[in-house]
């Protein structure tokens, strides 16, 4: 039997490759305990993190958003073993593409998030660093904070952190990628101008933001 | 050739319930930090009550600061004031005695952004060189590091900050000020974990429904105090680390740095000292009179500000109680 290795270590989770899982390539993402938090809140949190992300990555799946497939699930061992997805981070992949390159993954990311929302899905933590880029699709990861929720509030709170993430880490090319990323979500989403007005409104509420 | 001058700054804090006037000379020497806090005799900090208050010790706190460092107010070379964020009436009347003794000594004033302020004196107070900074305080609650010239947010909470949080319940609770020692002090007596709304969205995060949610636990009679402070603590202070560990990975910034009033908490520097080691980051944690407001932070960060070239006319002196800190251009460290 090959040995696991680790290839990232998130900040919530570990993520482990195991070449050769029942004869295919696989991804264990454990969820490692957090000796900041007190035993008993973090296996709370760790247990039902795990149990939600994979019935939601299941769920995006369904609803044709590219995610990985799901091949078991460790709930008391916060462990869930899944499909290895070929391609690289799209925050990684942002800066060595051109302007139309760009436009074009955005504008699929948008669609992709718009069917998520539409699918009754809030990501719940939706950064370029949580999305795969890779054999001409995007592939949505890391559902962890995802919850299922209609709420125009979550829609907004995901809209807003891939904003604020454009404009903390992809600071150069903010403006163009959001508006690519619009498109894309317009196009798929029926209640996009509601989820698109709430970020707005959200982005405000931070605190000592601008208000007209 | 600049660096043979050792210029001598005053700076005065006002955007809360503290006063703070500090000197600063521009080697990173800091010879006064004075502190004055305004008591709310009930409730909470009413912004006017705590503007009257630093009007009144105005006069008596600037002659104690420049008696502490040994100077007149002559040998002031520039005088630096938070001009926001904060409260409006506590920040205009600092803002109104920076103006008045910049006029009368004749020397240049330099507005200074207070959330900077802090990040500025928790790296000159600890020697953290390019850290992620954790700031967490009665007003404010921001994961930020210094990205392309800008103190950059990669965190922050989306409506009250943590130590408003712990504050309002320990009035709630009928605990004696200031609110975050003494709930933090309960907490010690306590240790089941009473089950609280954990909200942590994306990087942010909310405290109004935890609020929400411990005052009417307290109110249901059903739980003791003890156990009440220990579960808060432990579910705002968590819901912290877990958004300060994930910048802190995705930044991959080698230093740690815990800032501003709520940072003197045991538990969590515990956490955040934890959280360090585990991403191999060095943990530093700024002392106590120099993370609460005060007025060092400002003046070394008017030294900052000053020797890049910044001034503050008066006519551009207006205070900005909504001045973000990721709008603030940071030429010193570009």
């Amino acid at each position: 039997m090959e040995e696991l290795t680790l290839i990232a270590k998130g900040a919530e989770a570990d993520i482990l490759l195991d070449p050769d899982w029942n004869g295919v390539k696989a991804i264990i993402k454990r969820r490692g305990e957090k000796r900041y938090r007190i035993p008993e809140l973090d296996a709370a949190i760790r247990r039902s993190r795990t149990v939600r992300e994979a019935s939601i990555i299941h769920r995006a799946k369904e609803a044709g958003v590219p995610t990985p497939l799901i091949y078991g699930v460790d709930p008391d061992g916060a462990r869930i073993v899944m499909e290895y997805v070929e391609g690289e981070k799209v925050r990684d992949v942002v800066d060595r593409i051109g302007p139309r390159e760009r436009a074009r993954l955005f504008k699929e990311i948008g669609m992709k998030a718009g069917l998520l929302h539409g699918a009754g899905i809030a990501h719940g933590d939706l950064t370029t660093s949580n999305i795969i880029s890779g054999g001409g699709r995007v592939v949505f990861i890391d559902f962890g904070l995802a919850e299922m929720s209609e709420d125009v509030e979550s829609r907004g709170v995901d809209l807003n952190l891939m904003y604020r993430m454009l404009m903390s880490t992809h600071y150069e090319h903010t403006e163009e990628l959001f508006v690519a990323f619009k498109a894309g979500y317009e196009e798929t989403l029926g209640e996009a101008r509601e989820a698109l007005d709430r970020m707005d409104e959200i982005s405000k509420r931070g605190r000592y933001v601008e208000r007209e | 050739m600049a660096d043979l001058v050792v210029e001598t700054c005053l700076g005065i804090e006002s955007t809360a319930d503290n006063l703070g006037m500090g000197v600063a000379r521009s080697d990173g020497t800091i010879l006064a930090n004075v502190i004055t806090t305004h008591v709310p005799e009930e409730g909470g900090i009413h912004p006017r009550e705590a503007a009257r208050h630093h009007a009144e010790v105005m006069g008596e706190t600037l002659s104690e600061a420049l008696d502490s460092a040994g100077i007149t107010a002559r040998d002031l070379d520039y005088i630096a004031f938070s001009q926001g964020p904060g409260m409006g009436p506590s920040l205009r009347t600092g803002a109104t005695a920076a103006r008045a003794l910049a006029v009368r000594l004749g020397i240049p004033l330099v507005g200074v952004n207070h959330c900077v302020a802090h990040i500025e004196i928790g790296r000159l107070a600890t020697g953290a060189e390019d850290p992620l900074a954790l700031y967490v305080s009665g007003g404010n609650t921001i994961v930020t590091g210094f990205e392309a010239g800008r103190y950059r947010i990669f965190g922050e909470t989306l409506d009250i900050a943590v130590g408003n949080c712990l504050d309002t319940f320990s009035r709630e609770a009928g605990l004696p000020y200031p609110g975050g020692p003494a709930v933090e002090r309960l907490a010690l007596e306590g240790g089941t974990l009473i089950s609280l709304p954990y909200v942590v969205k994306g990087m942010d995060l909310s405290y109004s429904g935890l609020l929400t949610a411990v005052t009417q636990a307290y109110r249901s009679g059903k739980w003791s105090l003890e156990d009440l402070c220990f579960s808060l603590q432990e579910v705002a202070y968590s819901m912290l680390g877990e958004v300060t560990e994930r910048a802190l990975a995705h930044t991959g910034k080698r230093e740690l740095l815990l800032t501003g009033g709520v940072g003197a908490n045991k538990r969590l520097r515990a956490m955040i000292g934890s959280i360090a080691e585990e991403h191999g980051a060095a943990p530093s944690f700024v002392p106590i009179g120099y993370a609460t407001d005060n007025g060092a932070m400002i003046a070394w960060t008017g030294v900052l500000a000053f020797r890049s070239g910044i001034r503050t006319p008066i006519d551009r002196s207006h205070i900005d109680p909504r001045w973000r800190l990721d709008r603030v251009e940071v030429p010193w460290r570009s």
